[in-house]
């Protein structure tokens, strides 16, 4: 199954920041320019790591938001009491270095041979991997049924609004609204749940192929819920970002 | 050499910190960080107990009232995390670790606590006694929450905080030093911040 | 963002085997989010990626889902990463 860009050992190399710009109020994707970059997978991360000037080191991962070809871009949501994530999404500017390893993972990997009917389901940042998912899918002209189902807090907290009104042929996308909606929403609203996911997800006997990122919380509920509504665990993927920035 | 990335200081207090009261390789901190090695345990209050076992057999129990019960202090302290960050004048409610000890009757050098979790990690018996350890469950006047080690844990701050066991259970009193799960894992086996004594060997 | 429930069902610190994927490749020279680990504890066989993992101790700590045991440990010192595979009756790299 693995099938994926097996690299041999890694090594942390310099990248540079070739723009930013903002996605929502909290979230900024960041391009980079990774000399010697062979390309990635949809659904890869990379490792981060800064160092102050006082010999302080930080690392983080991040989804790579961009597909396959695209140069690399990340997408950053900022933390309240993050360490990391302020500094990426207020302060880090074009021409800053930063350090990167990756491409990395080949288990949250879609691969362009896969015909299985997809089910993204996102929770608030979690949804940087599937965007690169999409964006792939898109490119290489596949028609592999595929549904997002989108679980932010508000609808200004939505990434990436503009682009998942087109997320390409056979794709659709949908939202719940967890905390409020606009006056004008006829969408879903509150946490994702047995009800919805029963009304967004593929019927198990096409086979679907699951992937979950977001939250621990999220993806732990929202894996729990699929495999109580029958679908195989071994069909479910999941990305846990954690509660906190935790490493 | 990894390049400096311009702009970037983490979550470092500012300046203004007496440096006197920062080890070696230390940064400050002001907010505290939820350091874990497995899940959360949550042993309801009316099922928790901290004992002192000596030879495989308990000696002294204390039920959580028991614990609540005794003599407690007010305890100011600096706490230095092996991974580097420091806070300073964290304040708990807490039982020395001397009352408990009072109350059994031993010829041990070292002791190895337990936590909830299967977490132990090792000291010696001097460095627990004297003033210098506690049983602590208060955090700044509040219940120490679960992710900080809550209901209980041990407080040694005179040492890297990995010996200030989260979720502890209790104390077992040896003749003979016994690493404990970081200790076992490549960690220094005293842990003094003063020496930077952060892994086997330093 | 995680609402911080206080479930005692769930643990918001734990993460998954997919965060240590670019410390596995680096200790092991190769992709390890899709190697299957066996736990020596209770012998449940499960992918690295779908493992529990709390990596914001001291050091790095691999878990079994099913019985928490402990599978891997990671410390990082000084420009080299010390590896304990005890916890793991076997690991199998794909």
């Amino acid at each position: 199954m693995a099938g994926t860009a097996v690299r041999g050992r890694l090594t942390w190399q310099v990248a540079g920041v070739t723009s930013v710009r903002p996605e929502t109020a909290a979230v900024r994707t960041i391009g980079l320019d990774v000399p010697g970059w062979d390309g990635h997978q949809a659904g890869q991360h990379v490792d981060i790591r800064l160092t102050a000037e006082d010999g302080y080191v930080a690392e983080r991962s991040y989804s790579i938001a961009s597909a396959p070809g695209e140069p690399v871009e990340l997408t950053v949501e900022r933390l309240e009491d993050g360490e990391v994530s302020p500094y990426l999404t207020e302060e880090l500017r074009p021409g800053d270095e930063i350090e990167i390893r990756g491409p990395i993972g080949g288990y949250f990997v879609w691969e362009d041979g896969e015909a299985a009917p997809l089910l993204l389901v996102a929770g608030g940042s979690g949804v940087v991997p599937f965007r690169s998912m999409l964006r792939r899918r898109a490119q290489i002209g596949s028609l592999v049924p595929v549904r997002l189902l989108y679980s932010a807090r508000s609808w200004p907290e939505v990434i990436y609004r503009a682009e998942l009104e087109q997320p390409g042929p056979g794709a659709e996308v949908v939202y719940t609204l967890t905390r409020n909606q606009p006056s004008s929403w006829t969408g879903h609203s509150g946490r994702v749940d047995a009800t919805l996911l029963t009304e967004v997800a593929w019927p198990v006997e096409r086979g679907p192929l699951t992937f979950v990122c977001g939250p621990t919380a999220f993806v732990e509920i929202v894996a729990a819920t699929l495999v109580s509504l029958g679908h195989p665990a071994e069909r479910i993927k999941t990305e846990r970002y954690g509660g906190t920035e935790a490493k | 050499m990894s390049p400096i990335s311009r702009g970037f200081h983490g979550r470092r207090a500012a300046a203004g910190v007496d440096s006197s009261r920062v080890p070696p390789g230390q940064y400050v901190t002001t907010d505290f960080p939820v350091l874990s090695a497995g899940p959360t345990p949550h042993t309801p209050l009316e099922n928790w107990t901290f004992s002192i076992k000596q030879a495989g057999v308990t000696a002294k129990t204390w039920s959580w009232q028991e614990i609540r019960d005794l003599p407690a202090e007010d305890v100011t302290a600096d706490i230095h995390c092996v991974t580097k960050w420091s806070k300073l004048d964290t304040r708990w409610r807490a039982v020395s670790i001397d009352t408990l000890l009072a109350q059994v009757e031993h010829q041990a050098r070292f002791v190895l606590a337990f936590s909830d979790g299967g977490y132990t990690t090792n000291l010696p018996l001097a460095d627990v006694t004297g003033g210098q350890a506690w049983l602590a469950y208060d955090y700044e006047g509040s219940p120490l929450r679960p992710e900080h080690g809550g209901p209980a844990r041990l407080l040694v701050p005179h040492l890297y905080f990995w010996k200030s066991a989260k979720w502890v259970r209790g104390l077992e009193l040896l003749a003979a030093d016994e690493p404990g799960f970081w200790e076992s894992y490549g960690y220094n086996n005293y842990g003094d911040p003063w020496r930077e004594q952060r892994y086997a060997g330093d | 963002m995680l609402s911080g429930p206080d479930d005692s069902t769930l643990d918001g610190s734990a993460l998954d085997g997919n965060a240590i994927g670019g410390l596995l490749q680096e200790v092991f020279g190769a992709e390890m989010t899709t190697a299957a680990a066996t736990c020596a504890s209770c012998g449940t066989t499960t992918e690295v990626a779908e493992c529990l993992v709390y990596a914001a101790a001291p050091g790095t700590v691999m878990r079994c889902r099913s019985c928490t045991a402990v599978l891997l440990v990671v410390v990082s010192r000084e420009q080299m990463n010390c590896v304990d595979l005890l916890g793991m009756a076997a690991l199998q790299i794909p």
